[in-house]
Formats: structure tokens, C-alpha cells, sequence
């Protein structure tokens, strides 16, 4: 694994950020964030993380569904827009696994969630930058988040899952020096 | 701070009215009050209709807009809300995503005959309001046997039934001005940190 030292910023094009949770029991429901910026700082062996993304960025495809989540029963977005990932501690392995532990804050509650995955070598891109590749992914109970909202189904049970997986697969761009 | 009150009873002798009237003197100070007492003159709900709805719902609509927190109190019939009480609901939670009820805390209150005091509707109405995007409290009041639980002057007699509501509307013009700081700090732009 080459050397990755150095500041990068997310490509919010190339990359996505999402999360997906279970939902009527028999299937998994995903939703992304249209817009977010992140920075990784890498030194040595460890790296720092820090991201964000508006609440009102989240995209899932009907309208009241959007306006649900950033309601006071989800995001409650008109007091809480940002959303933010920051993790101080990331550890990298020889072979490019990454893992450590991030802090995932909300709807002014804050989370605690292991992040797992992967940072490439460093290449170049069709313009003469240099990128990394970053996956990583991490599960999180979101009534620690404040997300309790539920819906009984008609044969028992309920409707939403209370584990939340988060996940990017990004591109970093060097920073300029 | 502006407060919209309404009762979900059409009837003249409702123990909901009294409910609300009782509410009402035990109002905190700096509170402007209105009580809206036009359910009976609004047309059905009718999503054809939106566009036409008609003076009754641009009127409710205008009330709702300048209201910054709601105080309901509701009877149940058939084990939920009015018909009428509901129709009101759901002219106001149109359109559904910049509705004039989103994000405002609400109080809800209810009164029967019966030995629950509109337990269920209370939280009916309670599960409506967040559905509509509005705040409503976690606590409410329920009032059962009603008939019996006012004077002649329409006071409630249970002494400590009166405290509780006084601090309930306390807890609502709380809730008012906290949601007034939040939406504050939210619209305040946060510097940004610039990598050095």
C-alpha cells in the first residue's frame, strides 16, 4: 500500500453516502445524501475524518417521504440541518483496511459507531489528480439518535428496524499543496 | 407570542368549550390569544378542491399561519376525533410539506362523560399532529366525567386538576420559545473552519 500521507477532499460527484435500515421486515430500504463534504487528513498509519452533510439533502424518492424524514419525527431539520460524521482515530493496515471508531451526530443527539473498510493506493485521474478510494461502512441503533418513530404492522411487529448501516464509497482528491 | 385555541365540540353546552374557557383564565402573561370557532363553516376536505377551498379555509389557513403554537381540546366520538375537528386538520396539513402547522408545538386537552376523559382521542390527535409536522406535547390533560367536574361559574371544582393545567400552558409557551431559539440558532450561518 503506498503512501497516502496528506490532506484529501471528498469528491461529492464520484462518490456516495447512504445509509439503509430494515424495513417491513422483509427487505431493506436504502436512502443516500445528494450533497456532503469531507475531509481526510492520513499520517503514517492513522487517519482522521470529518464530514457533513445538510439534512435537507437526503434523497429518496417520493416527496412526503423526504418531508416525513425531515420532519421533528426523523431529522427535525429546521433545528438540526447539519449531520455530521467525524472520526479522530482511524487505523490503516498495510493492506488498506481501515477501522475506528466515529462519532455520528444528529438531531442534536450524538452515536457512537465502529466504521470498517477500505482505502486504495493512490492513482491519478484522467486530469492529473490524485485520488484514493475509500469504502467504510458501520452500524448504529438510531434510537440513540433520537429516530424512534415506528408504525405497527398489520400482522405483528413493526415496521422500521432499529439498526441503521452507514456507508460510503468515495473518492478523495489530494488537496493542492 | 400568539396562540390559536380551538375546541373540537360544534355544541353550545360542551364541556369541552369549558375545558378550553378554564384553560384560557389560566393563560400565562404576554400570550395573545385567539379562539377559532369556525369548524362548523368549513367545507369537506376534497383534494379537488384545493385550489377553490373557499374563504372558511383561506381564513383558518390565515389563522393557522399567524398562530405560533395551538392549544386543542377534543372530545372523543367513537373512540377518536370529531369528524369535524379532523376535516379542519387536514385543510391545514395541506400542502403537506410547507403546511402552516409544521414544526409548531401544540397542547391537547380533552373532556367526556365517560371514566377516560378522551384518552384515546387525545392520542389520536396527539398522532395526528406529529404526521402533520407540528410539535405536540408529550403531556396532555384528560377531564372524564365531565359533566359533573365544573361549578356553576364553569370553574373546574378539582383545585389541583386547575394547577395542573396552568403548568401544562406554561410548558406550551416553553415549548413556543424554545422553538423560537432553535429556529434562531439553525438560521444563524456557523463559521467555517478553513484548513490552515
Amino acid at each position: 500500500m503506498s503512501d497516502i500521507t496528506g490532506s484529501w477532499q471528498i469528491d461529492p460527484v464520484h462518490s456516495e453516502v447512504g445509509f439503509a435500515v430494515s424495513y417491513n421486515q422483509i427487505g431493506t430500504f436504502r436512502g443516500s445524501f445528494d450533497s456532503f463534504q469531507g475531509t481526510l487528513r492520513v499520517s503514517n498509519d492513522q487517519a482522521s475524518l470529518s464530514g457533513s452533510a445538510p439534512a435537507t439533502s437526503v434523497a429518496v424518492k417520493d416527496e412526503n417521504l423526504a418531508t416525513h424524514l425531515l420532519s421533528p419525527e426523523f431529522f427535525d431539520a429546521d433545528r438540526y440541518p447539519e449531520i455530521r460524521l467525524n472520526a479522530d482515530d482511524l487505523s490503516i493496515g498495510a493492506d488498506g483496511t481501515v477501522s475506528g471508531e466515529a462519532k455520528l451526530e444528529l438531531k442534536g443527539h450524538s452515536a457512537s459507531l465502529q466504521l470498517t473498510g477500505t482505502i486504495s493506493s493512490p492513482a491519478a485521474d484522467a486530469f492529473g489528480r490524485t485520488r484514493i478510494g475509500v469504502e467504510l461502512s458501520g452500524s448504529v441503533d438510531r434510537h440513540q439518535l433520537g429516530l424512534d418513530w415506528n408504525a405497527p404492522l398489520p400482522q405483528g411487529g413493526q415496521a422500521l428496524g432499529d439498526q441503521v448501516q452507514v456507508s460510503t464509497s468515495a473518492q478523495f482528491v489530494k488537496e493542492e499543496a | 407570542m400568539r396562540i390559536l385555541a380551538l375546541s373540537g365540540s360544534l355544541r353550545e353546552h360542551s364541556t369541552n368549550r369549558l375545558l378550553l374557557e378554564q384553560l384560557l383564565r389560566l393563560a400565562p402573561e404576554g400570550v395573545e390569544i385567539e379562539v377559532y370557532q369556525g369548524l362548523k363553516s368549513l367545507p369537506p376536505y376534497d383534494a379537488d378542491d384545493e385550489a377553490t377551498a373557499g374563504t372558511a379555509v383561506s381564513a383558518l389557513r390565515e389563522r393557522a399561519k399567524w398562530a405560533d403554537g395551538l392549544l386543542i381540546a377534543t372530545p372523543e366520538y367513537n373512540g377518536s376525533v370529531p369528524g369535524v375537528l379532523k376535516n379542519a386538520l387536514d385543510w391545514l396539513s395541506r400542502p403537506f410539506a410547507s403546511n402552516p402547522l409544521r414544526g409548531k408545538p401544540v397542547l391537547v386537552v380533552g373532556a367526556s362523560s365517560g371514566m377516560f376523559g378522551a384518552a384515546w382521542a387525545t392520542d389520536d390527535l396527539r398522532r395526528i399532529m406529529r404526521t402533520i409536522g407540528a410539535r405536540p406535547l408529550d403531556e396532555g390533560f384528560t377531564l372524564p366525567h365531565s359533566h359533573e367536574a365544573f361549578d356553576n361559574q364553569g370553574e373546574l371544582k378539582d383545585l389541583e386538576g386547575r394547577a395542573q393545567l396552568a403548568q401544562l400552558f406554561e410548558r406550551l409557551v416553553e415549548a413556543i420559545t424554545e422553538n423560537q431559539v432553535q429556529r434562531a440558532k439553525a438560521e444563524t450561518p456557523v463559521a467555517v473552519e478553513t484548513a490552515g
